[in-house]
């Protein structure tokens, strides 16, 4: 009976017109135009959803989800010198910020220092400039680390900035063992899509796998790689291409883990990850949890983790900063909104939201104010927190949420028949893929297959007038004068003994944080402690591909 | 058979965010033209070198690190101590007054995001293009001669 209706409203359905459009996810999934108990021939509720903050996690890694406490609201900030970064995170918290995101310029993203001559131009530019501890100071100075949490986007000298913020902790009175936050700390993006790289791929993982070894015995409370698909969708790949490379990229370090010899027990509960919010509104949500039931089971079933901690897939999650457009940018605070909504409908654990300047400059108070009150008012305002997974039973997202999972177990499979992931990246698999993705979609834009409001589409002649902030040059010569100063300050006998220390240990395989720490005391620099690491362990050359 | 035109697509400096360059080099590549990439991580003076080095009619420079207005001012001099005739076009994360201001100092063009890469191939024909053609005449003229 059903089932003839529904050959009834089909029937009926085709002799209507339809929009002269594709349908299609972003990612290029078919889309039916309606989803019906069909689409789910096997949908087992306990097997596929069960129940928040249970295995497999599909609706949510807390029992209570936001209703017990909201994500937290975390802006990633960070610009000039540490004076100038210290003054905005203290503007956010005031309005109402709950977590710190440090933005480091690329200089430090790098491991040089402000007087490098490569760093020439870029210092604060992209984010704060950070040369020895003394700036780490200045960054935190009057924000308590036993009450705030502090996620910080370094991956190459991730150790060595994990060292600083235990170091400023200390000097707060806040043991290691109470510092929460998070240290992005996640290479293999970076040679996938992210491109800031020093090492090689194995010395890298060495490191990673020293941060994941100590951060157990010592910081805890620590999330010690945020596993980043955020980097990778905005390189071009698409929703997919996001899930599968980044769980492939997750996986890759609990293997590492184990075979350094750690129980994955010990240090799987505090890997964390780091999701891009697209404009798809449906396909993000439906990604978000996919991501989390195939992490919960292959980490159940192939690495027999037994705590259930190391099951569940924890998250940050921004909105696509690819997706905004320079033309029109107030359109740029709606588009943000929609993805932050599709954040939280995934069930994120914590959310930053770009400002509407961001295809001109870093944001303005302004921007970056209207940008975290966008936040605010999903929390407060529309309701969509008071339910837990509100959309989950949907045969749509059900459906879509299967489809992604199946989609994601295809690139697994490419992958693995390559060697896995740092022989793929080798061979410049991702880097293809991605590189392929983000064409296609320039080209379906320009095909106009696909829409973007003010770039094919309901276009304006008009130059936008909004305020941009700048970032003065003087900033270059004021940080340089600072390093300088640390510099003539610092015994300089003990900062040469400590960096030998830290070569040996390099070189011998011992755990190289107890030693970046002893150099963190002493004021040697950034680039000082990466250059010596840099001649045991080489530089990465990548392979060219366009 | 008119000479191709060859571009160099350079990504100076730190910044990692090379999207947008691949894409135009796909771009140019697919609109018939020559297209070197430097890579990542190239100083001004490497991407000075190589576009020499590759007889290149454009460079065009990718810049999202905030280090336009250092960058683009150090490449144009070095272009003019080597006496080098290229043009150098540019894109990236660039204000609006930025734009006025390297487009002063000598910067051909300054694609902003969203530029179609149509738009990019449009431009570079009707600006490069008829100078690359004249040239590769001269040059053929030469090569007969010699």
């Amino acid at each position: 009976m059903a089932e003839s209706r529904k050959k009834q409203w089909e029937e009926k359905y085709k002799s209507c017109p339809e929009r002269d459009a594709k349908f299609t996810t972003i990612s290029g999934i078919p889309l039916k135009p309606l989803y019906t108990p069909e689409d789910l021939p096997d949908f087992d509720y306990e097997r596929d959803l069960g129940y928040p903050g249970e295995f497999p996690f599909t609706r949510g890694v807390q029992t209570t989800m936001y209703r017990g406490r909201l994500w937290t609201m975390r802006q990633f900030s960070g610009m000039g010198t540490p004076k100038d970064t210290n003054k905005r995170y203290k503007y956010l918290l005031k309005h109402g910020q709950t977590g710190l995101s440090v933005a480091f310029d690329f200089p430090t993203l790098y491991g040089r220092d402000s007087d490098d001559p490569f760093s020439h131009g870029e210092v604060g530019r992209c984010g704060v400039a950070v040369d020895t501890l003394r700036d780490m100071e200045i960054i935190f100075d009057g924000i308590p680390l036993d009450k705030i949490s502090t996620s910080m986007t370094i991956n190459p000298p991730a150790a060595m900035l994990l060292a600083m913020y235990i170091v400023v902790g200390e000097k707060q009175g806040v043991p290691a063992h109470l510092l929460t936050g998070t240290i992005q700390n996640d290479m293999l993006k970076e040679y996938q899509a992210q491109k800031t790289w020093i090492y090689p791929p194995e010395p890298s993982m060495r490191i990673i796998t020293d941060i994941l070894a100590f951060c157990s015995d010592h910081v805890p409370k620590w999330n010690t790689i945020s596993i980043s698909g955020y980097h990778i969708r905005e390189a071009g790949a698409t929703a997919v291409q996001e899930l599968a490379f980044t769980l492939a990229n997750g996986f890759t370090y609990v293997e590492y883990g184990i075979k350094a010899g750690l129980p994955v027990d010990k240090f799987a509960p505090r890997l964390s990850f780091f999701f891009n919010s697209h404009l798809d509104f449906f396909e993000e949500i439906a990604k978000f949890r996919a991501a989390r039931r195939i992490w919960a089971k292959v980490m159940r079933e192939k690495y027999k983790a037994q705590d259930p901690r190391s099951w569940l897939m924890r998250f940050h999650t921004q909105t696509a900063g690819c997706t905004l457009t320079a033309q029109q940018p107030e359109n740029n605070i709606v588009r943000t909104a929609f993805e932050a909504l599709a954040a939280v409908l995934g069930g994120t654990q914590s959310l930053h939201t770009n400002s509407m300047d961001e295809t001109y400059a870093l944001p303005t108070e302004k921007a970056v104010k209207i940008a975290l009150r966008t936040q605010q008012l999903i929390a407060y305002e529309t309701g969509v927190a008071n339910v837990i997974d509100p959309l989950g039973g949907s045969y749509y997202v059900e459906y879509l949420t299967n489809e992604m999972e199946r989609r994601a177990y295809e690139y697994f499979d490419k992958i693995n028949a390559l060697g896995g992931v740092l022989p793929a990246i080798e061979k410049g698999f991702f880097q293809k893929e991605i590189a392929k993705s983000a064409y296609e979609y320039q080209k379906a834009i320009e095909k106009r297959e696909k829409y973007h409001v003010g770039i094919n589409i309901f276009q304006e002649e008009e130059k936008p007038d909004i305020e941009i902030l700048k970032i003065p040059p003087e900033v270059e010569e004021e940080q340089i004068k600072n390093l300088k100063q640390v510099k003539k300050e610092r015994n300089t006998a003990k900062v040469k003994e400590k960096l030998h220390d830290l070569r040996k240990a390099a070189e011998n395989g011992e755990n190289l944080m107890p030693r970046i720490l002893e150099c963190v005391r002493a004021y040697a620099t950034l680039g000082e402690m990466c250059n010596t690491l840099k001649e045991v362990f080489g530089v990465y050359r990548e392979p060219i591909i366009f | 058979m008119t000479k191709k035109i060859r571009v160099l697509i350079g990504k100076p400096g730190l910044d990692g965010h090379d999207r947008g360059a691949k894409v135009v080099a796909a771009a140019l590549r697919d609109a018939g033209m020559e297209v070197i990439y430097t890579g990542l991580h190239q100083t001004c003076e490497a991407i000075v070198e190589a576009a020499i080095q590759e007889d290149v009619d454009l460079i065009g420079l990718s810049i999202l690190s905030g280090a336009h207005m250092t960058i683009f001012p150090k490449v144009l001099k070095l272009l003019k101590e080597r006496k080098a005739n290229i043009p150098v076009i540019g894109g990236g994360i660039i204000p609006q007054d930025d734009v006025k201001k390297l487009e002063k100092m000598g910067v051909k063009k300054i694609f902003g995001p969203g530029t179609p890469t149509s738009e990019i191939v449009e431009w570079i024909n009707n600006n490069i293009g008829k100078t690359v053609e004249k040239s590769s005449k001269g040059r053929k003229a030469k090569k007969v001669r010699s």
